[in-house]
């Protein structure tokens, strides 16, 4: 069994909007190791989108505890939360998320950037990074100059430029048709065939059967669990050392 | 993140809204080349004043006589009596009675025509003594003025203004001869140009020994009186002392016991030029204030155009704390934004203002002088107002949370 990358300890999200306290997850213990491919899936209002949040360190948790990579990072401060998203967590969101002005290199080195890395290496790891996803002669294309797929191939490469101990996708084909789907799903396979631990949240059956293990979400609690993905490959570098 | 990848950044960011960053720059850079321009506009014409009355005479009183009383009572404008004597000349240039005068020149003038055999022209004749050229801070161009020996022998000779000596002669004027009220004159000398001053043409007149003005071209009661005296104040700090000895005089000549019947009046060039500064002054701090408030306006628009961005990039500001943007990477890039827009609007404006004035002197035909201090100022001042107005949206922008940044659609 390879190391666990996330573990969730009855976290509790509870959100308030004036008197009024609406509770989104209700206690989620979860833990993933590393080189898992996991599908959360889970009809709308399941609060699998809260949990993708907590999860890729954008919110904290109410009560309860998150481990990522060892780290306690259920109660840090902003500042801390930036570094975490920017080293440990890669994002593919549904509508890409590219800077339109900027070129797919550009998009892509944007992480290694707030990482504080020089800018000569920078290239180099984007233009490695747009390769694994089989954008290598697209580098200098802007998001308009792309199809939905190679977008969302391009976000890809953004969410792997850090080496992040968690590739965390949010519906990545959500906005794309079924071709695009398929190459975006086999970049995923391959990512975890190559020992990532990739976290797809979704709704859509199909996506998530690709995956190894799915976990179903309905109203703030988990329904059910397939079961640890017996197939994680872990590789040598799980999570770093930074 | 550095600096230097804050301001990488903001840079491309402001590139890939050309028209907005060039139309918000526009307020900015409007008010700093208005700025130089006024300022630069205010400065020239206080130089200009300070230049034109220097070119009167420095330290330099006037004294006129009162107005002149007619036979059925009538009373002449200012300057018209004939109380002025050439002994009252004489004993304003004694060091005893006068300390603080330098130099005096009494004058009278006329207006008369000067003929030669191949051009005649009309302009004021001045008769004069030798001091005048040093109280009225005036240069020969060539040859020389008049000297203490004209004065004694009623000589016929002149010297003439460089207009007057372009109108009357093609050639070198100096040893020709000129016909004055049918008296031939010879020409000695011409002074150099001072520049036109207010409605009198300094460079348009002709002087001659006062002696022979009196004597030989005037009389009447023109043979004693003298029109007007010029006192030279031996330096700026004395000029008051000046005035008093010389209105002290001149009650005591005339037998006037109460000033206020004095039938002669002293006036100074330096109230004239106090009251041609302040006016420049005061028409650069107008100039100048309605170009701060242009610039203010340009400052208000930047911080419009900052808040506009923030809430119009709020996706882009969730994505990038997603990606790793702390909150300070967030405000810096805005602050960078927003103060590079200040700068290159400063530094444009600055171009646009100094192509302005050149252009501007150009077309007037007078110096507007560009400080570089102005210059600087001005710019700093840009930058501070693309930091002051970046400060409040680009705290906004930090203050944004992630998921709510990267819902919204």
């Amino acid at each position: 069994m390879t190391p666990i990358v996330i573990q969730l300890t009855s976290v509790t999200k509870v959100y308030r909007s004036g008197s009024l306290a609406v509770p989104a997850l209700r206690g989620v213990s979860l833990s993933i190791r590393t080189g898992e491919y996991v599908a959360i899936s889970g009809p709308s209002g399941s609060g699998k989108s809260t949990l993708m949040h907590i999860l890729g360190c954008l919110d904290v948790a109410t009560a309860g505890e998150y481990r990522l990579a060892g780290e306690d990072v259920s109660q840090l401060t902003e500042e801390k939360l930036a570094r975490i998203r920017n080293q440990r967590v890669g994002f593919v969101f549904q509508q890409f998320n590219l800077l339109s002005s900027a070129s797919a290199w550009r998009n892509v080195e944007l992480p290694l950037v707030y990482a504080g890395i020089p800018r000569a290496s920078r290239r180099t790891r984007a233009i490695t990074a747009l390769s694994r996803v089989g954008l290598a002669n697209r580098v200098e294309h802007r998001p308009g100059e792309m199809s939905g797929g190679q977008q969302q191939r391009v976000a890809v490469a953004r969410a792997l430029v850090t080496d992040p101990a968690l590739v965390l996708a949010d519906e990545p084909t959500g906005n794309l048709d079924s071709a695009a789907t398929e190459d975006v799903l086999a970049v995923f396979d391959e990512l975890h065939a190559a020992g990532r631990t990739v976290v797809v949240i979704t709704h859509d059956a199909e996506v998530a059967a690709r995956a190894a293990r799915v976990i179903v979400l309905r109203d703030g609690a988990i329904l059910s669990d397939t079961g640890c993905d017996t197939t994680a490959r872990g590789t040598a570098r799980v999570w770093s050392a930074r | 993140m550095s600096w230097l990848e804050t301001i990488r950044t903001g840079l491309s960011t402001l590139r890939s809204h050309r028209l907005r960053s060039g139309l918000t720059m526009l307020g900015i850079l409007i008010g700093i080349a208005a700025v130089i321009l006024t300022v630069g506009l205010g400065q020239g014409a206080q130089e200009q004043v300070n230049a034109r009355i220097g070119a009167l005479g420095t330290n330099l009183l006037v004294v006129t006589p009162g107005s002149s009383t007619g036979s059925g009572g009538v009373r002449g404008g200012a300057g018209t009596a004939t109380t002025l004597t050439v002994q009252d000349a004489t004993a304003l240039s004694s060091t005893v009675v006068a300390p603080d005068i330098a130099a005096v020149a009494p004058t009278v003038q006329r207006s008369q025509t000067l003929d030669t055999p191949s051009a005649n022209w009309t302009t004021t004749v001045v008769g004069t003594t030798p001091d005048w050229l040093s109280v009225r801070a005036r240069q020969m161009q060539q040859g020389r003025f008049l000297t203490d020996a004209d004065l004694r022998s009623d000589a016929s000779v002149t010297v003439l203004g460089a207009t007057t000596a372009a109108q009357l002669f093609d050639t070198d004027p100096v040893g020709q001869t000129v016909s004055l009220n049918g008296l031939p004159m010879t020409v000695v000398g011409v002074l150099q140009p001072s520049g036109s001053n207010g409605g009198a043409n300094q460079d348009d007149q002709a002087l001659v020994p006062l002696t022979t003005a009196q004597q030989r071209l005037l009389g009447g009661a023109a043979r004693t009186s003298v029109q007007a005296i010029y006192l030279e104040a031996t330096g700026p700090d004395t000029l008051s002392a000046a005035y008093q000895e010389a209105n002290a005089e001149l009650l005591s000549l005339h037998h006037i016991t109460t000033a206020a019947d004095a039938d002669f009046v002293i006036a100074s060039q330096q109230s004239l030029l106090d009251t041609a500064a302040s006016v420049a002054r005061t028409l650069t701090v107008l100039l100048a204030s309605v170009a701060g408030i242009s610039l203010l306006v340009g400052g208000i628009g930047v911080m419009n155009i900052m808040l506009v961005s923030v809430t119009e990039r709020v996706r882009e500001i969730g994505l990038r704390k997603a990606l790793g943007a702390t909150p300070q990477n967030i405000r810096r890039q805005f602050l960078a934004e927003s103060s590079m827009l200040g700068l290159m609007g400063g530094l444009v404006g600055a171009i646009l203002g100094l192509l302005g004035s050149w252009l501007l002197s150009a077309a007037l035909g007078q110096p507007i002088p560009t400080s570089v201090v102005a210059i600087a100022v001005s710019i700093t001042v840009a930058v501070l107002v693309g930091v002051v107005s970046g400060v409040y949206p680009a705290s906004r922008a930090a203050r944004l949370a992630p998921i709510d940044a990267l819902r919204s659609e």
